[in-house]
This record gives C-alpha cells, structure tokens and sequence, in this order.
C-alpha cells in the first residue's frame, strides 16, 4: 500500500491556467500525455465557437443565451480530428464513480471529471451556482483528499472526497452521472493540418447553416429582436435581470472575453502560421474588432443594469448593437468559408 | 482588445481567489493571455443576480414565518434551486414537492421524508423544521 500511495504521489501533473475548463482540460490533459496543444488550437479544432439564445430554457426563470457549443462536443470532436482514444465512463452511484476514480488514479493517470460548480470548496463563493458541466482533472491523492487541476484556477488545489463525490453526483440537467474520461491511445503522429480545416468549416457551417432562428448569426439576430422589448414584455425589473445573464454569459470566467470571440480569433492566428494563410491573419484581427464590438455591447448593456432606468431607448439602442454584432460576424464567417484551406 | 485594455475592475465576486485569464494583443497583434481581477458591467450583472437571489430568500422565509408556506419553499431558494432541481434531489415529482411546500401537508411528513429534504439541504432536520 505504501509504495502505491508513493505512485501515486509521485504523478506529476503539469497545471497551465487556460479560460475556459473544456478547452483548457483537454490541452492540459493532452499535454500530459505528450501531445502539445494550446487552448485556443483545442477549441478552434472542437468548433467550440457558436451561438444561441433559448427564450424556452430558462435557468432561474431567465432565458438561456450561449457563446459556445454544447458542453462535451469540443472535447469529442478534437479527441476525434486528432485520432485520440479516450476511455469515458458515466455511474450510477456515487460510490461506484469514487472507487473507479480511484484505480485510475492508482495507475498514475490523470483524469477529467464532469462536475457541478455548486459543489466545489474552492469556488469563489458568488460564482457557486447549479452549473453542471464543469470540467477538472483529478491528478492524484493526498490522503483522502484529490489533488485537483481546475483549468480555470491559476493553481492546482485540493478537495475532500465528500465534496468532489456531491459535485460529480449532482443532480439536475445536465447530470454529470459521475462522467470520467482519460485518454488511452494517443496517435503516433500528429499534424494539425487537416484537424484545423475540419474544425474551420464546422464552426461555419454551425454560424451560417443551421435552419433555426436561434442558432447561429441568425440567433444573434433573434436575441436583439427580443431584447429590444423586454421592458414592455416583462418589466423593468425582469428585464435588467435578462439583460444582466447576457452580460454574464458572454464575460463571465470562461470565456476569455467577449463570449469566446478573443480566443477563437486566437486561433484563427495559430491556424495561419501553421497552414501558412495569411487570409487567417487578416481575418483573426477582424474578428478581434468584432470581439470589441460585443465588449462595446456589455460594456453598454451593463450602464443600463446599473442604472436600472429601463428606458426604451437604451434597449433600442442595445438591440442595435448586436444586430450590428451579427452583421459583422456574418460577414466573417462567409469570408472564413471561402479561404481556399 | 489590446493587452492594456483588459479591465481590472477588482470587487469582492472574486473573493481575491483567482484572477481570470483573457486573451488579448500586444503592440504587434500577437495573442497573448492576461490576468484579470474583473470586469465592472460583468460584476454588475453579477451583483444583481445575487440580489435577486437574495431578494427571494427573504420573501420565502417572511412567508414560512407567517405561516404562508413550508420551510421547504425556504430552504429551495436558498440553495439556489428549482422545482425540477429538487424534485430529483429528493425523488419526487414536481407536483408532490410543490405540496409539501403547504404547512399542512408539511408537518404530516414521514421522518424519512424530512431526512431526504433535509440531505438535499445539507442540514439536520432540526434545522429544516425551525428556520433561522
């Protein structure tokens, strides 16, 4: 037993900060086992950026609005493009997750856990709501305690049993059912080439194609359409909280900023020095400009809250704002198509 | 947004556990990833979302005192959670949680039903039964 524990204590795990937990769970465990890969490369491949606005899915009685794909995709598609076996289980009871955890962790494998924000210590208290998909590599033991790698925390940290098996067993939509995953095969080469491309006319297809309202430039569009009533539709009460869950969804810690916008721009950056186009340098500055423009809109949208005068104009104005948001991205996204990759 | 411009609009959201990291550009447009301690729209937003919270925790435990609804209805909102939420925290369906927020039907559950809600609280069922 003792010479276990010294295994496992001996699992060095090579903790890099990153904005956002899927992306940055997949570079950090990737990294580990030997394939380099930075955070804004990962969520490019994985096609991770999007939107959507579900007035339908409430979360505390206010709509739903995303900046992202649906939580586990970016992780499936890159582990897919790049040719990586992963190994992921789901439980049906805390205990079974915890023991299986264990013999992982016994191995010397650092492994990425699906968990509940509500539940981890660590969290600054105010950002501890019912988010249930949130990604962290258990990396090894401590005693009791696992060692932990939050990729959005600038150290690694620890946690008690009790605590990590209530925020892998939490309850609710999504339930993370205890979800583990760790890689088992890594591919004898790696050539990023043809991974960029196909995660380029994904997130392209996923902004321009998708015949939905919500989805996509067309979702932008459908979000300043309601916004621009939500004052009368709802009240001023309401609407200032409406208005504020955008503001969080697009800045909130995760996204890099402007609701992904900088990090997918920093990829369009990589993506152009490693295929050599330099249309993909010209059009990461564009989309940085465009990510301003979001900043603009937040910066705006968040006066308004503060000062909870729910005049019209102001909503008017913000509505303008992102259907300005919307054009300009639908310009990039036709242009990003058309690069001869 | 160029690197100097990433905000660092510090508050107590953060707790001064962590600063968040933001990809911005230095001078010759390169990519570069930059701490920041916060942003003052997005601690706004956040602000009023607690005070929402806030709000109707209060509103629920004036109504338990008065005799209005169960402590279950209390303890719901300050846990953060919804009907569906805590319907499947406790095994139940919607409609028989929304019952057992009536302080009649309330001070007929079975002990093994107030250590349930109790656990889905992380409280005693002392607790559950006298709200502070």
């Amino acid at each position: 037993m003792d010479e276990v524990l010294e295994v496992m204590s001996d699992t060095q795990f090579h903790h890099v900060q990153t904005a956002h937990c899927e992306s940055g769970v997949i570079s950090n465990i990737f990294r580990h086992y030997g394939l380099q890969i930075s955070e804004p490369m990962a969520f490019g491949i994985g096609a991770g950026i999007f939107f959507g606005h579900l007035p339908f899915v409430k979360v505390n009685g206010v709509p739903g609005t995303t900046y992202r794909v649906v939580p586990g995709a970016i992780f499936k598609r890159v582990a897919k493009r790049l040719g990586v076996k992963i190994a992921s289980q789901s439980f049906s009871s805390p205990e079974k997750g915890m023991q299986a955890l264990d013999r992982v962790l016994e191995q010397g494998r650092p492994v990425g856990l699906l968990s509940s924000v509500y539940y981890l210590p660590y969290f600054p208290p105010a950002y501890r709501f019912h988010f249930n998909a949130h990604n962290l590599v258990a990396y090894g033991k401590d005693g009791d305690n696992y060692l932990i790698s939050d990729p959005i925390m600038e150290q690694v940290t620890e946690i008690d049993p009790k605590s990590l098996a209530e925020a892998r067993f939490a309850k609710g939509f999504p339930a993370p059912k205890g979800k583990m995953y760790y890689p088992v095969e890594m591919p004898k080469t790696i050539s990023l080439e043809q991974p960029i491309r196909d995660g380029i006319k994904q997130a392209c297809s996923d902004m321009l194609n998708i015949p939905l309202p919500m989805f996509g430039v067309k979702g932008i569009r459908f979000l300043a359409k309601r916004l621009k009533h939500y004052p009368e539709k709802v009240g001023d009460r309401k609407a200032v909280l409406y208005l504020g869950n955008i503001i969080r969804m697009q800045e909130e810690i995760g996204t890099g900023g402007a609701g992904f916008r900088f990090m997918y721009a920093a990829f369009l950056q990589e993506a152009a020095g490693i295929l050599k186009r330099d249309e993909l340098s010209a059009l990461s500055a564009e989309l940085t400009s465009i990510g301003d423009t979001w900043r603009n809109f937040a910066f705006n949208a968040g006066r308004v809250c503060k000062s909870r005068t729910a005049n019209n104009i102001s909503y008017a104005e913000l509505s303008e704002m992102l259907m300005q948001c919307a054009a300009e991205e639908e310009v990039l996204f036709r242009k990003l198509s058309k690069v001869k990759l | 947004m160029k690197k100097d411009d990433v905000p660092q609009d510090g508050n107590n959201m953060h707790d001064g556990q962590f600063r968040q990291l933001f990809y911005a550009t230095d001078n010759t447009g390169q990519y570069v990833q930059v701490n920041s301690v916060g942003w003052e729209p997005e601690n706004v937003a956040m602000q009023q979302a607690w005070e929402e919270i806030n709000a109707r925790v209060e509103k629920a435990r004036a109504q338990v005192v008065a005799g209005e609804i169960s402590p279950v209805a209390y303890y719901m909102e300050k846990n953060i959670m919804d009907l569906p939420l805590l319907a499947s925290y406790v095994g139940k369906f919607q409609w028989q949680v929304k019952r057992h927020m009536k302080t009649s039907v309330f001070n007929r559950l079975s002990d093994k039903m107030l250590r349930r809600y109790a656990a889905a609280f992380k409280i005693t069922v002392q607790e559950l039964k006298n709200i502070k």
